[in-house]
């Protein structure tokens, strides 16, 4: 098992996905040198054509993605979730509604990878955390990996999957490390993770937490503080947004009795808005506390890390949140 | 440039096909059979035919909300579209687009898109695919003088001309974007003038004149295959009728003159091409009336498609949200 960092779990699998598959290729600012991190060597081992470097178009780009998508490529969108704004009348007008709207004759197998660089001074402009507005829009599969491991299997699924796809990468988790299993441990020969499957990250007995994106590293925090308390907290982790696995989730607030849900998104109408809806809908007979959503607060990122701290779910919160559904 | 005989017997029977369904969706529509939006074509046939006749099959088109015109150019269902704007399953999107997302993905029809300027990205990622594939086809794209003021058009144009890619820009100027005057919202004379900021030919066409239409898309075509690039074409055209069924009754006011409209309608597209025809031998009277006759009766028997077509089942809602289907939430 091989250590690897997020970063490099995202090149491997385009760089996997391209060599498997020639109809793959990159499109995106800046990518041929890699400015974000995630396209390095790209250009040496596939060529001009296949990594494209785009103009400052994001309509237009992220348009002709769909377009080449119709007609039997599978392009692979490099962006950041600030500037998916720009380009949001292809993304919604044409990604997500053209098949059902064709009466399914158009088939997009298209990947925007969204990152979300937050937490690091960028202000209002360069730290969204947008899914769960595209959670509200139907037609995209929405995925938000929380280790190498995950981003990798789970952005190889999503290249090969035929609907559009919003991977959002959390750029918080950037320089992660995390075991990735080599190829030859995998029982189907490589690394894919299906989408709507949840993850137990951590068992326990007294609470649920689940963890959206870096949150999930944050609550694994949470439940080792807690645990020297005596507090047995289940971490899970959806791993993809749209499908969603509620199974898992009402399974685990069976057994606790008790819901925090951690969301990097500003907690109006968020992902933890969605799954506290759910489980207060199919699982309020097993709770034995209200739920607790530990989301960002509802306001813009500010420039000063004096306030910007206070803004995102932290490890903190989420122990302050559990801690009031067990009233200790 | 010589045409021969069944390309030109071709546009005109196109021509008809779409004057007469348009005529007849104005006769169901009001009489109340199906409701929605509808954007007439009468008056701009030339242009949509003109262009689909220099493309294959093979090649793919993307168009806008006045969508009717589009897919019959290129060879589409006059039944599967009619029923489609009744809404049933027999339609080409299973009733689930209606009259302005008219689709045909077994001929390159990629879809019309309500939003104007919103399918000419779209056009281009299909060129680009050739380009990525080293394949033939080409793709072109309709949009109104309207749309040629929204980025995505902009934006498009830049791309096809940066990456060189096989695709023809097709501006039907019908000169008003719904009541707005082109002349005020457009800031050259012409659209075509545009195509020089992004280093392509702008040509400005007769939209009236099927043919003048079809020899400019001939030539663009040639330069996409060729691998030189994109072209603008400008058919400087108008519609006849009111931009949709039924804004005559909302709208406060005139934006356009009995005597402008009239103008217009002495430059018909299908008399113009009749003319022509006629007057070259190629064609006699008797046989351009039996390709008007035609055509009305195979719009009748589409009528009568889409009349006996059911509407979806219930169960059908929820079809055609995925190619990889997921639980519903």
């Amino acid at each position: 098992m091989a250590q690897t960092i997020f970063i490099e779990a995202i090149n491997q699998a385009i760089a996997e996905e391209m060599r498997r598959d020639e109809s793959v290729f990159i499109m995106g600012e800046d990518i041929r040198l890699a400015v974000y991190g995630a396209t390095a060597n790209l250009l040496g081992e596939f060529g001009e054509k296949r990594v494209l470097d785009t103009p400052l178009s994001e309509n237009g780009f992220f348009g002709a993605a769909v377009g080449a998508s119709l007609v039997g490529m599978r392009p692979v969108v490099e962006t950041l979730t600030s500037f998916m704004w720009v380009g949001m009348d292809q993304l919604i007008s044409q990604a997500a509604k053209m098949r059902y709207m064709f009466g399914g004759q158009a088939t997009l197998p298209v990947v925007y990878r969204a990152t979300m660089f937050y937490g690091g001074g960028a202000a209002a402009h360069h730290s969204d955390r947008s899914y769960p507005m595209f959670m509200n829009m139907p037609g995209f599969k929405i995925i938000i990996p929380s280790n190498p491991a995950d981003m990798k299997g789970l952005l190889k699924s999503a290249i090969r999957d035929d609907d559009p796809c919003i991977v959002f990468e959390d750029g918080t988790l950037f320089g992660m490390r995390g075991e990735v299993p080599d190829d030859s441990e995998l029982p189907l020969g490589e690394l894919i993770v299906p989408f709507g499957e949840a993850k137990v990250v951590r068992e326990g007995t007294d609470c649920t937490v689940v963890g959206i994106a870096a949150s999930v590293n944050h609550a694994v925090a949470a439940a080792d503080q807690l645990a020297q308390e005596g507090i047995s907290i289940e971490v899970i982790d959806p791993r993809t947004l749209v499908p969603f696995d509620k199974a898992t989730v009402l399974k685990s607030v069976e057994k606790t009795g008790r819901l925090v849900i951690a969301d990097p998104a500003p907690k109006v109408c968020s992902a933890a808005s969605e799954i506290a809806s759910i489980v207060a809908e199919e699982g309020f007979w097993d709770l034995q506390a209200p739920i607790q959503k530990v989301a960002s607060e509802q306001v813009h990122i500010p420039y000063s890390p004096a306030l910007e701290k206070l803004v995102y779910p932290n490890t903190e919160k989420i122990v302050a949140a559990v801690k009031r559904t067990l009233d200790v | 440039m010589d045409i021969d005989r069944d390309k030109l017997m071709l546009m005109l029977h196109r021509m008809w096909m779409i004057r007469n369904f348009e005529l007849k969706v104005i006769e169901v529509h009001s009489a109340g059979e199906f409701t929605g939006a509808a954007h007439p074509y009468i008056g701009e046939e030339a242009v949509a035919v003109g262009a689909c006749a220099a493309l294959n099959d093979t090649d793919y088109i993307a168009g806008n909300h006045r969508s009717h015109g589009h897919p019959i150019a290129k060879g589409g269902r006059v039944d599967k579209a009619m029923a489609e704007l009744y809404g049933r399953v027999d339609g080409y999107c299973k009733g689930k687009g209606g009259s302005m997302h008219l689709a045909d993905f077994s001929i390159g029809i990629l879809g019309e898109s309500g939003i104007l300027g919103s399918s000419v990205p779209v056009a281009v990622g299909a060129a680009l695919a050739a380009k990525l594939r080293d394949e033939s086809f080409v793709s072109l794209v309709f949009f109104g003088d309207g749309a040629s003021n929204q980025g995505a058009l902009h934006e498009s144009m830049n791309l096809a001309s940066i990456w060189s890619l096989p695709v023809i820009f097709v501006c039907e100027n019908n000169q008003y974007a719904v009541t707005t005057s082109y002349a005020t919202t457009v800031s050259v004379e012409h659209v075509s003038d545009r195509a020089s900021a992004y280093n392509m030919p702008g040509l400005l066409i007769d939209g009236q004149d099927a043919i003048a239409m079809y020899e400019a898309t001939v030539e663009a075509v040639r330069r996409a295959r060729a691998g030189e690039g994109p072209t603008l074409i400008e058919g400087l055209t108008y519609r006849f009728e009111e931009h949709s069924l039924g804004l005559g009754r909302v709208r406060r006011g005139e934006y356009r003159t009995e005597e402008e409209i009239e103008k217009w309608r002495q430059r018909d597209p299908i008399v113009i091409h009749e003319d022509r025809l006629i007057a070259q031998g190629i064609a006699s009277r008797e046989e351009c009336d039996a390709v008007n006759a035609e055509t009305q009766e195979e719009v009748e028997r589409a009528v009568d498609f889409a009349r006996n077509s059911p509407f979806p089942e219930e169960s059908d809602l929820f079809e055609d949200m995925w190619a990889n289907p997921i639980p519903q939430p």
